[in-house]
């Protein structure tokens, strides 16, 4: 069998990164894309605390204070926490279920640069001075021209919707690897937690973001071609819009927090040393979350008059999650019993986790009372619950993995005990925040205003969350500069640097070649790695000889067609404002133009017949040379 | 550099290689999502259909004759489809690319139909901003349109790609995945068939 394809083009430097279509990189892409918006939206959260450290000030103005609530909630949850969570996502997977890449290659790279100029878009409007200001959840009438004239909300329609279609086509992506993929003997019922949360999560993007996608569209046909889906006054109607918006959020929030109970499973077995307590009910519980995730959504709209029976229906609903949930929290609880347990920095965040969860759920059992949320909704209580659910379960979950793939990652360990001041400090830091706006609300503070008056009983409990903010942006900073600092040392994490590692990812050099396995590894049970080292093997059972691995090719076109949205966006944004050439709208014809780019890339993927590249076999040989 | 060509093709030419499969996978998902889209513009148009401004009602404007033939060109292009899957299956090139033809003429002529129906209504005050149930009727109806008038440009390349390279593991399955495309706008049209043309006359 002779090989002798045309040589292909491989880049190195920035070109590598803009065409790159390798998981691996892909991963490190979102993770530091996540991670910087993660740095914009702690910005704003710190202003946004500093405004109201005492009462009456004017650190912001009004219209400020109202951009820098919609612009945290938006970055937060679409730019930041989705983007570090698809980081791993794309750069465990496949590791974990012993495959060379993900299914569609291609594919992946375009949703990383589609989310990519989304999310600029969405923030170049601070640079613009339009911000969006309507909330995160962008409710109507306000959202409408009518009350929100300028451009802000059509910076969120059109930035979230091309960001999007990022995430639709990476949920798919990761389902089809997931299905189609696996390694000989890789079971579904074998497949490590991390990868089963992912798995459930990708479903719940591919049911849930088409409905968002709707949502922005309409919004964006009543403010730009003034459309009459949520104009009450030519018979639309605003309460289609809280329900679609909930359709989709509802399930997002599930998005978010599954693959952060896959990592906090990962680290608390590993780090425990012992197999995961209950796996099988671990599995199930987590579909039955999926599944009752899309069966709760009016729980956000009990005050919106929906009727007693629709609010009972959507009671009871939303108490059944606390079941699968509490299932979870107690399999975590009893990896722990009697395993040898290890507090590295992954594993404090992941024991820190599981409190702060239990409080998060429980306030959420709570909330979902329909008449007791009557005087919860819309104040500083509901904040606090989601911020314990969001921060206490889904940042420290991506903490936890942070620190227990960064090896994998980038060949490099970081440092323990810088790791855990940033725990403490963080920890801590976000109890001083939120704990006390629990209070706060239940004391009558409603979210989402600017400033509060003296002698309220406010104060106290404001001035202790801004400290408490702040020591969670001083262990942020902490762990960028240990993360930083990291890259300083060489790159000599061994294969399992834990030394305990059970799953498929620590068979393999850190970081992975760009083959992943040189040998498809032959799986023989739950927890692969860890069955072998108990049999007394140090490598894996292959299941095929070594021999030439096909690799796909780089390619520019998904930059481009990011470009092209992004173009297209903000033609169709301004299509009203910069007048005409030649009879056509300029806004007009440059979205036109935009879209012609989209179209043309496709065009010439479908067209450009490109069968990839070979490894060779001395090639593997010798990176197993070197590496074992 | 090989210059054998494949003579024969395998049974089933869309799942012979791993990225067929994954493509074929991925596309039924896709549509499990596309689904989702448009059950949200259904139930959009529901909520809203009801809601005239004073503008025309489904009743007045909606002529069955019209949609009648749209409809029927739809069905049948979705038949022709399945024809070329059929020869694709046999291998027959030249029929697959003449069933595809046929396809591809019967779906631009639903377009131009459907497009001569939104002139016609726009003539009858009808408009996208005139009541909050033209602005659901044009964005459902519309967002239907637009699939339509995507999978003609994509059945172009494809038939582009069939002539000039033939039919082997790397074309098939972007037939399968076309006709699969097809299919499900067939599926949603009966659906907008039922829901807004039928329901607006009856009520």
């Amino acid at each position: 069998m002779a090989h002798a394809h045309a040589p292909v083009k491989r880049y190195s430097g920035l070109m590598d990164w803009l065409t790159t279509v390798d998981h691996k990189k892909i991963g490190i892409l979102y993770l530091m894309s996540g991670a910087f918006f993660f740095l914009v939206g702690g910005f704003e959260a710190l202003l946004i605390r500093l405004q109201l450290i005492y009462p009456q000030l004017e650190v912001v103005s009004a219209q400020t204070y109202n951009e820098l609530i919609t612009m945290h909630g938006t970055t937060m949850i679409f730019l930041a926490a989705m983007p570090m969570l698809f980081g791993f996502m794309n750069a465990i997977i496949p590791l974990q279920i012993g495959a060379r890449d993900v299914a569609f290659p291609f594919v992946n790279a375009l949703g990383f640069w589609t989310f990519f100029f989304g999310g600029l878009l969405l923030n170049i409007s601070f640079f613009v001075g339009t911000v969006p200001d309507a909330g995160w959840t962008m409710y109507s009438p306000l959202a409408t021209n009518e009350f929100t004239p300028h451009h802000g909300t059509d910076y969120y329609v059109i930035g979230l919707q091309i960001a999007g279609i990022g995430t639709l086509i990476g949920g798919i992506n990761f389902l089809v690897t997931i299905i189609n993929m696996r390694a000989p003997g890789m079971t579904f019922m074998r497949m490590p937690m991390f990868t089963w949360a992912s798995f459930i999560t990708s479903a719940l993007i591919l049911f849930a973001f088409p409905a968002l996608t709707v949502g922005l569209a309409a919004l964006m046909f009543d403010r730009i071609f003034e459309g009459n889906f949520f104009n009450v006054a030519n018979g639309g109607n605003v309460v289609l819009w809280e329900h679609i918006f909930w359709i989709f959020g509802h399930p997002e929030v599930y998005i978010l927090i599954l693959p952060a109970f896959g990592i906090i499973s990962e680290v608390v077995s590993t780090f425990s040393r012992k197999r995961l307590f209950g796996y099988s009910s671990m599995v199930f519980a987590t579909i039955l979350i999926g599944f009752l995730g899309f069966m709760v959504w009016a729980h956000h709209m009990f005050t919106t008059g929906l009727g007693p029976i629709a609010n009972g229906l959507f009671s009871v609903a939303t108490m059944l999650i606390a079941v699968p949930t509490g299932i979870k929290i107690f399999n975590w609880l009893f990896t722990m019993w009697g395993g040898s347990i290890k507090f590295t920095t992954a594993n404090l965040y992941a024991v820190g986790f599981i409190p702060t969860f239990v409080m998060g759920g429980v306030t959420g059992v709570m909330l979902s009372a329909a008449p007791a949320d009557y005087q919860y909704h819309d104040t500083y209580f509901v904040v606090a619950h989601f911020h314990y659910v969001i921060v206490g379960g889904l940042i420290m979950g991506i903490f936890a993995g942070l620190h227990y793939w960064w090896p994998k990652m980038f060949g490099r360990v970081l440092n323990e005990t810088v790791g855990k001041i940033t725990f403490v400090l963080f920890y801590v830091g976000f109890h001083l925040t939120f704990f006390v706006q629990h209070f706060l609300g239940l004391l009558g503070m409603q979210r989402r205003v600017w400033q509060y008056l003296d002698g309220m009983e406010f104060n106290t409990l404001n001035f202790i969350s801004t400290i408490g903010a702040f020591l969670m942006g001083i262990g942020t900073l902490l762990f960028i500069l240990n993360a930083a600092s990291s890259f300083r040392k060489p790159k000599n994490a061994s294969n399992d640097p834990w030394e305990d590692g059970r799953t498929l990812e620590w068979t393999i050099s850190s970081p992975a070649p760009e083959y992943n396995f040189a040998q498809t590894p032959l799986v023989r049970g739950y927890d692969a790695w860890w069955k072998e080292k108990m049999d007394g093997k140090d490598k894996m059972v292959p299941a095929e000889p070594i021999g030439p691995i096909h690799m796909p090719s780089p390619s520019i076109l998904p930059f481009f067609m990011g470009v092209g949205l992004f173009i297209a966006g903000f033609g169709f944004m301004y299509m009203n404002d910069w007048g005409t050439i030649f009879g056509a709208r300029i806004g007009l014809v440059i979205g036109i133009a935009g879209l012609l780019t989209l179209l043309t890339c496709m065009l010439l993927r479908s067209l450009i017949d490109d069968h990839g590249f070979h490894i060779e076999e001395d090639e593997i040989l010798k990176d197993q040379g070197v590496k074992a | 550099m090989s210059s054998h060509v494949e003579e024969t093709l395998p049974h089933e030419p869309e799942r012979a290689t791993l990225e067929g499969r994954n493509k074929v996978t991925g596309f039924w998902l896709f549509l499990g999502g596309e689904t989702v889209l448009f059950g949200t513009l259904f139930a959009a148009y529901l909520t809203l259909r009801g809601q005239l401004n004073g503008g025309p009602s489904a009743n007045d404007l909606f002529d069955f004759l019209l949609v009648a033939i749209a409809t029927a060109l739809l069905l049948t292009s979705s038949l022709t489809s399945v024809f070329a899957l059929q020869a694709m299956h046999a291998n027959k090139v030249k029929s697959l690319i003449v069933w595809l033809v046929v396809t591809l003429l019967l779906g631009v002529g639903f377009l131009g139909l459907e497009i001569y129906e939104f002139v016609h209504y726009v003539d009858h005050g009808h408009g996208f901003t005139t009541s909050a149930f033209s602005t659901s009727f044009y964005t459902l109806v519309g967002f239907h349109g637009a699939h339509v008038a995507f999978g003609i440009l994509w059945l172009l390349s494809i038939l582009y790609q069939l002539k000039f390279r033939g039919l082997n593991t790397t074309t098939a399955p972007k037939v399968y995945l076309f006709g699969m495309y097809w299919h499900f706008i067939d599926v949603v049209w009966v659906f907008i068939f039922t829901v807004v043309y039928l329901m607006g006359k009856v009520v």
